[in-house]
C-alpha cells in the first residue's frame, strides 16, 4: 500500500499530468447538478460534489454499446471496446455497485465485453465531501469503501490522503511529483473523516440491518405496500436507468444502409417497463405495475444478494428517489414500513 | 476486483450452423434440421439454443431432437415474430448462427429411470418434449410405460403427424391425444388436455410427469394433477419466458430469483414452491 499527501494544487497538477497521456472520465459540474464526463481541464474536476446524475455504470456498460459486427449473409465477429481510460471521482456507494457488477459479469458466463471495459479502467475514487439530499449509504453499509479502487482520494481539509491500493494504483500515483509524505495527524483525519461519513450519508435512515432485508423480504411478497405505491407508478423506468446496481439490458441488430453490415447492440433495458416480460405472441408474463415495481426492490435486497454472497444490491445513492416522479421509489420509505408491520425477529 | 480472462470466449457470439432440410408441419410451424459448421452440438434432452439472423436478432428454440439421435439436431419453429419470420424463408443450405446449447435444468433422464413416465403437452408445448420422448423410445428399457397426452387448438394446428402415427402404432407408447375444436374430420377426443388426465389415473401413482404447453395450461394441468395426488417432487414444468442473453444476465426470463435460461427451462415443480411467477 502507499499513502501520500496531495495538497489542492498537487491534485490539480497531477490531474494536469494525468491529461497529458491519458483518457480521463471525471465529474464535472452540469448546470447546477453534476455528472461523470471527459474531462479536459483539472480545474473542472469537482470532487466536492454531492451526487452524480448518472453512476459511472456506464463506462462498463453504457447505455448502448456494440456487441458483435456482422454481416448480415451470417458471419459474426466480436467487438470490444479496447479503450484505457481513468475515472476520477467515484464516491464509496458507487465503487461497492461497480464491485458488485464485476461479480455478476464475471462470474458463471464471463461477459468479456463488460470486462474487457473493466479491466482497461483505473478507478480514482474519492470519499463523499457533500453529502446529497437522498442518500443513505450509511444505513446500507456502503458510506466508506475498502477495494475496488486504484486510488482512494480523502479530503481532509487541507489537502488529500491519496492511498494507491492497487499496482495500477501504485504506478499512476507516483506520477504526483508534489505528493509528500502523509503524518500520523493526516491519517487520523482521514479516518475522522470516515467515521463521519458513516454516520451522516443518511437522510433516510434505515430501520433495521441491511442483511436483516432478504429475510424481511421473504414476509412481504403479498404486503398490500406493492400496490399502494405502484397505484401512481407510470412505468417510466427511470428508477432502473439511474441505478447503479440495474444491468438487466436488451439486445437490438441494427443494420447499415446497404443492408450488407450491421450491429448487435446491447441496450439498457429496465424491469419496470412495460413490456420486459413480453413474448412474441404478445403473452406478458409479469404484466401488472405493482408486480414489476415489487420485483424490482426483490432484485435489490433478495435476489440478487443470493448471487453475491449477501451484499445487498441497493447501496444507497438516493439516485432512485432523486428520479422518480411520483416520488414512489424509495426503497428505505418502503423497507422500513415493512419492519414496523412485519418485524424483524 | 476479477482477473483479466482474455482467453475466455464471446458467450454473445454465434457459431454457424448449416440448415439441411426443412418442412413446413402446418400454417406456423416449421421443422428444421441443422447442423453445427465446425464442432457438432452436445446437448441434453429439455436444454435449448438462441437462433441468431444477422440484422434481425436472436430467438430462443427449444432442441426438439434427442440426443440419441447423432447427425445434426433438430428444431420447430413458429412464424410468430420478426426473427421466426425470416426464419421461415430459409432454404436448406441457407446458414443460421447458433449459440448454446443452454439450461442446467434439463430432463431427469437418469431419476426417471424405472419409473411411469407421462408428457403432457399443449400444442408447441410437444416439441421440447419430443426430444425426452424420442431419447425415451431409443433407451425403450430403462424407463416403464410411457404415456403422451397431446392437446391441441384445432386438428389443422397439429404437427408432427407421421410420426404420431407411428408412435400410435407402437405398442411401448400410449399417445392420447385431443383437439380444443372439433371439426368435420376428426373422430378423435374433445376437450382441453386436461380432460385426458382421469384417462390416465392408473398411470400416474408411481409416474414422473412432465408438463410444457401455453402459459395458461400450466395452472389447470396442475390443479387435475393435484386432484390425482402426484407428489410436486416428481412434476416437471418446462417454462416459457422472453430471453435475451441465454447465460443468466439480461434479467429478461427471471422469475423470482431463479433464471429460466440457468436455472431451467425445465423445473421440478416442488422447487417452485416458493417461486409465486414461475406458473
Amino acid at each position: 500500500m502507499s499513502v501520500k499527501k496531495l495538497s489542492e494544487n498537487a491534485l490539480v497538477s497531477f490531474v494536469d499530468c494525468l491529461l497529458s497521456t491519458e483518457k480521463v472520465e471525471a465529474v464535472q459540474a452540469k448546470g447546477d447538478k453534476f455528472d461523470f464526463g471527459p474531462l479536459e481541464s483539472a480545474k473542472d474536476l469537482r470532487l466536492d460534489y454531492d451526487i452524480t446524475l448518472l453512476p459511472p455504470k456506464k463506462y462498463f456498460q453504457p447505455p448502448v454499446e456494440t456487441l458483435l459486427t456482422y454481416e448480415t449473409e451470417g458471419v459474426y465477429k466480436s467487438h470490444y471496446d479496447n479503450e484505457r481510460f481513468i475515472l476520477i471521482g467515484v464516491h464509496p456507494y458507487d465503487m461497492m455497485a461497480i464491485n458488485q457488477m464485476d461479480k455478476l459479469f464475471s462470474q458463471d458466463n464471463y461477459d468479456e465485453h463488460y470486462m474487457t471495459r473493466r479491466n482497461n479502467a483505473t478507478i480514482i475514487a474519492c470519499d463523499v465531501e457533500t453529502p446529497s439530499k437522498n442518500v443513505f449509504a450509511s444505513s446500507m453499509g456502503t458510506a466508506t469503501v475498502k477495494d475496488g479502487y486504484d486510488i482512494l482520494l480523502t479530503n481532509i481539509g487541507d489537502g488529500y490522503v491519496a492511498e494507491a491500493a492497487t499496482e495500477k494504483g501504485r504506478s499512476l500515483l507516483s506520477k504526483a511529483t508534489e505528493a509528500v509524505k502523509v503524518s500520523e495527524q493526516d491519517l487520523k483525519k482521514r479516518q475522522q473523516v470516515w467515521d463521519k461519513n458513516q454516520e451522516v450519508l443518511n437522510n433516510h435512515p434505515l430501520k433495521c440491518k441491511p442483511s436483516d432485508l432478504p429475510k424481511l423480504l421473504e414476509k412481504a411478497y403479498e404486503h398490500p405496500i406493492w400496490e399502494e405505491k405502484a397505484k401512481t407508478c407510470f412505468s417510466c423506468g427511470s428508477c432502473n436507468q439511474v441505478c447503479p446496481t440495474c444491468y438487466c439490458f436488451n439486445v437490438q441488430d441494427d443494420v447499415s444502409w446497404d443492408l450488407k453490415t450491421g450491429e448487435r447492440k446491447r441496450i439498457w433495458d429496465g424491469c419496470l417497463l412495460d413490456g420486459f416480460t413480453r413474448v412474441a405472441g404478445g403473452h406478458e408474463f409479469r404484466a401488472k405495475r405493482a408486480d414489476r415495481f415489487r420485483h424490482r426492490l426483490y432484485r435489490k435486497a433478495k435476489y440478487v444478494p443470493a448471487k453475491i454472497g449477501g451484499q445487498i444490491a441497493c447501496v444507497g445513492c438516493g439516485r432512485c428517489i432523486n428520479a422518480c416522479l411520483t416520488d414512489i421509489a424509495n426503497p428505505i420509505s418502503i423497507y422500513n414500513k415493512l419492519v414496523e408491520d412485519i418485524g424483524i425477529d | 476486483m476479477s482477473q483479466s480472462c482474455a482467453t475466455e470466449k464471446d458467450i454473445y457470439l454465434p457459431r454457424p450452423a448449416t440448415i439441411n432440410k426443412t418442412r413446413m408441419m402446418n400454417f406456423t410451424e416449421l421443422y428444421m434440421h441443422l447442423s453445427m459448421d465446425d464442432v457438432a452440438l452436445e446437448y441434453k434432452p429439455g436444454q435449448f439454443v438462441e437462433v441468431s439472423v444477422a440484422g434481425l436478432g436472436e430467438v430462443p428454440i427449444s432442441i426438439s431432437s434427442s440426443p440419441t439421435q447423432k447427425d445434426g439436431f433438430e428444431l420447430v419453429i413458429r412464424k410468430i415474430g420478426n426473427v421466426t419470420s425470416r426464419i421461415h424463408k430459409l432454404k436448406p443450405g441457407d446458414k443460421l448462427g447458433i449459440r448454446g446449447p443452454y439450461g442446467n435444468g434439463c430432463y431427469p433422464i437418469h431419476e426417471s429411470k424405472g419409473k411411469n413416465l407421462v408428457f403432457i403437452c399443449g400444442g408447441i408445448g410437444l416439441v421440447p418434449q419430443r426430444s425426452f420422448i424420442n431419447y425415451v423410445l431409443d433407451n425403450r428399457d430403462d424407463y416403464a410405460n410411457l404415456t403422451v397426452l397431446l392437446g391441441t387448438k384445432c386438428t389443422n394446428q397439429r404437427f408432427f403427424h407421421s410420426e404420431l402415427f407411428a408412435w400410435r402404432k407402437r405398442d411401448d407408447i400410449n399417445l392420447i391425444e385431443t383437439v380444443d375444436e372439433v371439426d368435420d374430420c376428426w373422430y378423435g377426443n374433445v376437450g382441453v388436455v386436461t380432460t385426458l388426465i382421469p384417462k390416465i389415473e392408473a398411470e400416474l401413482s408411481d409416474a414422473c410427469v412432465f408438463i410444457c404447453g401455453p402459459p395458461i395450461m400450466y395452472k389447470f394441468v396442475l390443479m387435475a394433477l393435484a386432484e390425482s395426488k402426484v407428489p410436486n417432487e416428481r412434476i416437471f414444468v418446462n417454462l416459457e419466458r422472453r430471453m435475451k442473453c441465454g447465460v443468466g444476465k439480461c434479467g429478461h426470463c427471471q422469475i423470482n430469483d431463479k433464471y429460466v435460461c440457468i436455472d431451467g427451462p425445465v423445473f421440478r415443480y416442488s422447487d417452485l414452491a416458493s417461486v409465486p411467477e414461475a406458473i
